[in-house]
């Protein structure tokens, strides 16, 4: 058997965290794949996750054209989620999307990483705050 | 491979008139294997007979793998004939701990006021080991062992060897993070007991005593069977059974999971005391 066969129990957690919560929140596993956003997160981004499915968390931030209040693209190493996996640390950034509903939106994100152990960060949890 | 029962209780040791059927014993089996290996899965006080058992046997060599440690699980230890046998080599494996060390943990067991000899006075070669993060071997078997849901770092385990796969995970709510809609591998457990021939699973309630106690970590009847079914396991054997359930209450939960189970697979049986559970010809 060479993968799991099933999420990390804390990922299983994180995402029953999630469901229960008004505030919108994804979470991305360590490979960086997002697995799940919850309802008050589809609010925000315009579309369900039922229809999204799993995907790669860059591809799928991109279809949000992040960029900063002066309009410039973000780049995938100042976005939250990215530096929490990559560099197993907590970020926060401001900046504005595109969601999938056409309109424009101020949000605030909130990244950390998921430790079932000291070496082992199993994913990452996003919260969006509206601005 | 063998499979036989030595502790099927749960939470404490209930000895008596009414639960000599199914047994007062707590969780405690023992797996041969074909290549003479012998594994045991948790030191409940089941684990006292078996251990007596094997010193009739003259086993050197034991691989004792804790799901987690409860005292349900663990109490039988301090009383388990290898471990005061200075020939004999047991390896102890258990869940890592993000806090301390697997001895460290066990060795409050073996402390005052608990327990009058130290860990380090106990005269067999004892190992501790973490289970390992990916599959490892053990004589002629392939086990895995991962984080189900329990209150505290608590593992289920898978056993590959002989041409079968049992799993064994005997405390468990999966119902708490959601079974109903969610794919096979949203569902805590699901590694360690998917398409396993056998799956010795976490029954201690009926759904009526569930209800009262949900977040405490174990099973109704009918989330044993809605879990077997949902990863696709051939035979549910009902484990951990709730101390208050006399022998006759047991035996209606036995028939009520044969009620839920329908055709879908092989009849659910309840762990006893003893009991050799029916393992299936050899497939793969």
């Amino acid at each position: 058997m060479g993968e799991r066969r099933s999420k990390h129990l804390v990922l299983i957690l994180a995402r029953e965290f999630a469901s229960n919560l008004a505030t919108p929140t994804a979470i991305a596993d360590d490979d960086g794949r997002l697995v799940f956003y919850n309802e008050a997160a589809e609010e925000v981004l315009g579309g369900r996750f039922a229809d999204t499915g799993e995907m790669e968390m860059d591809e799928w931030t991109a279809t949000f054209s992040p960029r900063t209040r002066n309009g410039d693209p973000l780049p995938p190493e100042r976005r939250p989620a990215r530096i929490a996996l990559n560099e197993r640390r907590a970020s926060h950034e401001q900046f504005r999307i595109t969601s999938r509903d056409g309109v424009d939106r101020d949000v605030a994100v909130t990244a950390f990483p998921l430790f079932a152990h000291e070496d082992e960060c199993v994913g990452v949890v996003a919260i969006f705050w509206r601005e | 491979m063998q499979v036989k029962v030595w502790g099927c209780r749960g939470s404490l040791p209930t000895p008596g008139p009414q639960t000599v059927g199914f047994g007062g014993n707590t969780s405690c089996i023992e797996v041969s294997l074909d290549d003479g290996t012998t594994l045991v899965f948790d030191a409940g006080t089941g684990i006292v007979e078996l251990g007596f058992e094997l010193a009739r046997r003259g086993a050197e060599r034991v691989h004792l793998l804790l799901t987690h440690l409860h005292l349900d699980h663990l109490e039988g230890l301090r009383f388990f004939a290898p471990m005061w046998d200075p020939k004999v080599e047991l390896d102890i494996w258990g869940p890592p701990s993000p806090v301390s060390g697997l001895r460290e943990r066990i060795a409050l067991a073996f402390s005052p006021p608990l327990f009058p000899i130290d860990v380090h006075d106990v005269p067999a070669q004892v190992r501790f080991l973490d289970v390992p993060r990916e599959q490892w071997e053990v004589g002629g078997a392939s086990i895995y062992g991962d984080l189900v849901m329990h209150p505290g770092p608590t593992l289920g385990f898978r056993i590959e060897a002989d041409g079968v796969t049992i799993a064994y995970v005997p405390d468990h709510e999966p119902a708490l993070l959601g079974m109903t809609g969610r794919t096979r591998d949203w569902i805590s457990g699901a590694g360690v007991a998917e398409e396993a021939d056998v799956l010795l699973h976490d029954a201690q309630y009926s759904a009526a005593e569930y209800e009262q106690r949900i977040g405490w970590g174990h099973s109704s009847v009918d989330d044993a069977v809605f879990f077997a079914d949902a990863v696709g396991a051939q035979r549910l054997v009902l484990f951990h059974h709730e101390p208050r359930h006399d022998d006759e209450a047991l035996a209606r939960l036995e028939e009520r999971a044969c009620e839920l189970c329908g055709d879908r697979y092989e009849q659910p049986m309840l762990a006893r005391e003893g009991l050799v559970v029916p393992m299936p010809a050899p497939t793969r």
